[in-house]
């Protein structure tokens, strides 16, 4: 019988580590002398999305660098939950400065630590959809443009969260935010920054999810074995703003890369290197049923045009990244 | 003007040294008018130098504006024997050079000048002809000539320094030749000279 | 070394002797010969080691000295105008974060109507951005506040900016005697930082503080604008003892002993009003003039020093604050509330309007105004106020003359 790959599926939030894999390819949160960049006593809500998506990241950032890495932090909820003065949860050195800048902020960090022949110490800029897609943009296009040595990570759920869930470049078609009433956001807007990203040819771009947090492990690890910029864009939702229940957080984001929604992929100056196949299809419903932002399309009577287009862009986007053989 | 300045060399003015500036102002001031690539800022600038060659104050800077060849130009040079505090433009030269004889139809060039003052015009025609009391000289064939370029401004400051006296023609030459590179200087430096010697006939006739 | 070169020329020579590790550049009018004088050091290797960003904003421009800063490194940026608009949180930023940044702003208007030319409503309208504010009388001034500013930054952990007027100065060919290396690096010794990003002893900066504790950190900011005042007499008198020259400091008299009348400037125009008060001392007037240097944090002690007993004070403005007046003249007439004299203020050169000898001497004689815009053609002006009289019409006044000169409704 031939070899099979395994794949660890996350299920709730517990399974972590695995004594059953060699150390090598074991999750780097099973290994306790992990960095834990994010410790205990950050302020986020239970479910949070981008607690766990950055506890991941920063952690494998601080495996693949030896725990030479400096955060760079733009305003959000990240930001504000990790340091409530005179506390902060982070245990390597951070820097948060403005809402727009945290690209620039990087790119001057990464300078001077060139300049200071401490090229050793990497870079690591973070920030939701809001500080990435909309306010951030010119400055990460800047620092894209410059291929600046920096690793930008987008955690995106899709809103203006820590403002109370306002409607972001980021926020699909038909979702409800605060600024966004039903009918929901409009069909025909919004960026792809992924795309974005690879249209600028930088050495890396990827896409992952907190559902399969192995893959955003290897993924950050595989971003820090190049030189330039690098982009990362993961999907992280918010039980606040999507309306789920918090349990179901892992969950969400899986039925978003099942259903073609959110394609998980990587590329390297602007091509696809690789893409996650989708192992089991589901239609659009499955995701778009268990988040309360979406209850009015299943209404009486049901919008079932609507979720007709959003099934649409679906079919699209696996036909685009070939995610279904 | 980006060249790297060497220093400057230590010339002080000589009293058999036929520069004067006026008495009662102590200060000389020319204005040069000339169209945007035609190098009018530069001139200003060389003027400049050279008066700070010669161990005196110097003070040169145009009418600003953004970038665009063609358009009308002033640049205006201060030069005195003591530190210069005053900034605004030069409204009563005692000098006026035009780099583009086009002008004359356009604009006042000669606006405030002075009784005694002097005018120097790029141009192949006569003072007569132009109906200007001024000096005339072909400063764009001259330079073509030597440097390739119909570019008027280091020529007509080695005639400046034959009409007014002020700077020695030495001092322009060593201005050009920290301005530019090698061949280019020295291109205009003969053309600078040429000039000088022209119009010093001239004056003197 | 005395030179005869062009004040930007002079200011990136003198910068690159302060050795910044970091430059980061975005070009506007008239900062532009600046930042391409320090791209050719830097590309030339005569400034080294030192990178030098071409960022996409002026917002980028500062935001990467913040995280240049913030890693260790002595950073240098310039702007003007809009750019300084533009990068006005990023300001705030750096202040708040305490970050020694030195930055040249080449004083030139804010629009709309957008122009290009000098006047200090840029660098004004950000006077209480926490930034320490220097502005220059001469290009020779230029270059040597910047070396102070190094000083003065690293030592307070507080941003300067050094202010030059746009084109009159940036522009300007004149003499100036540079600093040698080795004065420059006995005067500034490497930048130390206190906080510093390093993988060896992690620090949060930029936390978000409440109400329980926000009014003490402002007000910690407020005492090192007043310790500035100490420091930068003291760095100015350090600086003539190893320089030779007087340069910087907070404020200097001119002819001001005996003065009825002292017109109180910031900027190259002190040296158009030094010359008018030359030639009105000559007829007889007792006049003077008194050179801001430091405006923020604001000398008002050594203001009322200097003024305290002149019965007629002329504060001559670039800018002003709208529907109000001056803006320097409020800070003046603060200083002098106590007994001081009678406070005028001369609004002029706005826009790039030159500054004449003839309009201040006709100002100066004759009786001023609690408030004067210097040579406002009134003509212009009336025919437009009686048309806006008779008929409204929204949008910009600027379009609105041009439309209403061309005949139109």
């Amino acid at each position: 019988m031939p070899a099979q790959r395994t794949r660890f599926y996350q299920v709730g939030s517990f399974a972590v580590g695995n004594r059953l894999l060699p150390p090598e390819r074991r999750s780097v949160q099973a290994a306790p002398d992990r960095g834990n960049a994010l410790t205990s006593g950050h302020r986020a809500c239970r479910g949070c999305g981008e607690a766990l998506g950055a506890r991941y990241a920063v952690d494998a950032a601080i495996s693949a660098t030896g725990g030479r890495l400096i955060v760079v932090n733009a305003t959000g909820c990240l930001e504000v939950f990790s340091t409530p003065y005179p506390e902060t949860s982070w245990q390597v050195p951070w820097i948060h400065s403005l809402f727009g800048n945290a690209p620039a902020v990087a790119t001057g960090v990464a300078a001077a630590l060139k300049v200071k022949g401490r090229a050793d110490v990497r870079v690591v800029a973070q920030g939701g959809d809001g500080g990435t897609v909309d306010i951030g943009f010119a400055c990460l296009s800047g620092m894209f443009e410059r291929d600046d040595d920096v690793l930008y990570i987008c955690y995106d759920n899709q809103a203006y969260m820590n403002t109370g869930v306002q409607r972001s470049g980021a926020t699909p078609p038909a979702a409800r935010t605060a600024t966004t009433p039903v009918p929901g956001n409009a069909f025909g807007q919004g960026k792809n920054v992924p795309l974005i990203a690879m249209a600028h040819e930088i050495p890396y771009v990827a896409t992952a999810t907190v559902a399969d947090l192995r893959d955003l492990e290897h993924k950050v690890r595989r971003a820090m074995e190049f030189r330039g910029a690098r982009y990362l864009h993961v999907l992280v939702p918010c039980p606040l703003g999507w309306v789920t229940a918090a349990c179901d957080t892992i969950r969400v984001a899986r039925l978003a890369t099942e259903s073609g929604l959110f394609p998980v992929f990587e590329a390297e100056r602007g091509d696809v290197t690789g893409v996650t196949k989708i192992r089991r299809r589901v239609p659009v419903d499955d995701y778009l049923r268990l988040q309360g932002r979406y209850a009015h399309l299943f209404g009486d009577p049901p919008r079932t045009e609507v979720i007709a287009r959003i099934q649409a862009s679906a079919d699209r986007a696996i036909r685009r990244f070939g995610l279904v053989d | 003007m980006r060249a790297e300045s060497p220093g400057h060399r230590d010339v002080r003015p000589s009293s058999d040294r036929p520069g004067r500036i006026t008495p009662e102002s102590m200060e000389f001031r020319t204005r040069i008018h000339g169209r945007g690539g035609q190098g009018v800022v530069t001139a200003a600038e060389l003027l400049s130098v050279a008066a700070f060659l010669e161990g005196r104050h110097a003070q040169a800077f145009p009418t600003f504006g953004s970038e665009r060849t063609g358009a009308p130009v002033v640049s205006f040079c201060r030069i005195s024997d003591r530190p210069i505090r005053v900034r605004e433009p030069i409204t009563e030269p005692h000098a006026v050079i035009v780099q583009d004889a086009t002008l004359l139809r356009q604009i006042d060039v000669l606006s405030g000048l002075r009784p005694d003052g002097h005018v120097l015009i790029n141009s192949t025609r006569t003072p007569e002809e132009l109906g200007v009391s001024c000096w005339t000289i072909p400063a764009s064939e001259i330079a073509l000539r030597h440097v390739g370029r119909p570019l008027p401004n280091a020529v007509l400051l080695g005639g400046f320094c034959a009409v007014t006296g002020l700077l020695l023609l030495e001092s322009v030459q060593a201005a050009i030749r920290e301005a530019f590179p090698g061949p280019i200087a020295e291109a205009n430096v003969a053309a600078a000279g040429e000039a000088y010697t022209y119009l010093r006939e001239v004056v003197r006739a | 070394m005395l030179r005869q070169m062009e004040g930007s020329q002079a200011v990136a020579e003198t910068v690159a002797l302060c050795r910044p590790e970091v430059v980061c550049a975005y070009p506007i009018s008239p900062q532009t010969h600046i930042v391409e004088a320090l791209s050719r050091l830097v590309t030339s290797g005569r400034l080294a080691p030192c990178e030098y960003v071409n960022v996409e904003s002026e917002f980028a421009a500062l935001s990467a000295c913040v995280g240049a800063s913030a890693a260790g490194a002595r950073v240098y940026t310039a702007t003007a105008s809009q750019g300084l608009l533009y990068m006005t949180e990023a300001l705030y930023n750096a202040s708040g974060l305490g970050l020694p940044i030195v930055m040249t702003v080449a004083n030139r208007a804010i629009g709309a109507p957008i122009n290009i030319w000098n006047d200090h409503s840029d660098s004004m309208s950000q006077r209480d951005s926490g930034w320490i504010q220097l502005y220059a009388e001469s290009n020779q001034e230029a270059v040597d506040l910047h070396v102070q500013a190094y000083a003065l930054a690293e030592e307070l952990s507080l941003p300067v900016m050094v202010c030059m007027d746009g084109f009159v100065l940036t522009h300007a060919f004149e003499r100036v005697d540079l600093p040698a290396r080795d004065q420059v690096d006995a005067f500034l010794p490497p930048y130390e930082p206190r906080q510093v990003l390093d993988p060896g002893d992690p620090v949060s900066i930029g936390a978000m503080v409440g109400p329980e504790a926000f009014t003490e950190v402002r007000y910690l900011a407020h005492i090192r604008h007043l310790e500035a005042l100490e420091r930068i007499p003291a760095l100015a008198g350090a600086f003539e003892r190893e320089f030779g020259r007087e340069s910087g400091g907070l404020v200097r008299g001119y002819r001001t002993e005996d003065a009825d009348t002292v017109v109180l400037a910031l900027g190259s125009v002190l040296g158009t009003v030094k010359d008018v008060v030359d030639e009105l001392r000559e007829s007889g007037v007792r006049i003077g003039a008194a050179g801001l240097t430091t405006f923020r944090p604001f000398p008002a002690h050594a203001v009322r020093g200097l003024l305290g007993s002149v019965r007629r004070v002329v504060v001559l403005e670039r800018a002003f604050a709208v529907g109000v007046g001056g803006i320097v003249s409020a800070d003046v007439r603060s200083a002098l509330a106590d007994g001081g004299g009678e406070v005028f203020t001369v609004v002029a050169g706005l826009g790039g309007r030159p500054v004449t000898k003839a309009s201040l001497r006709r100002a100066l004689t004759a009786d001023l105004e609690p408030l004067t815009f210097l040579d406002l053609d009134r003509e212009l002006l009336a025919g437009e106020l009686r048309r806006a009289g008779a008929k409204r019409r929204s949008g910009p006044s600027a379009e609105n003359m041009l439309r209403d000169l061309a005949g139109g409704g």
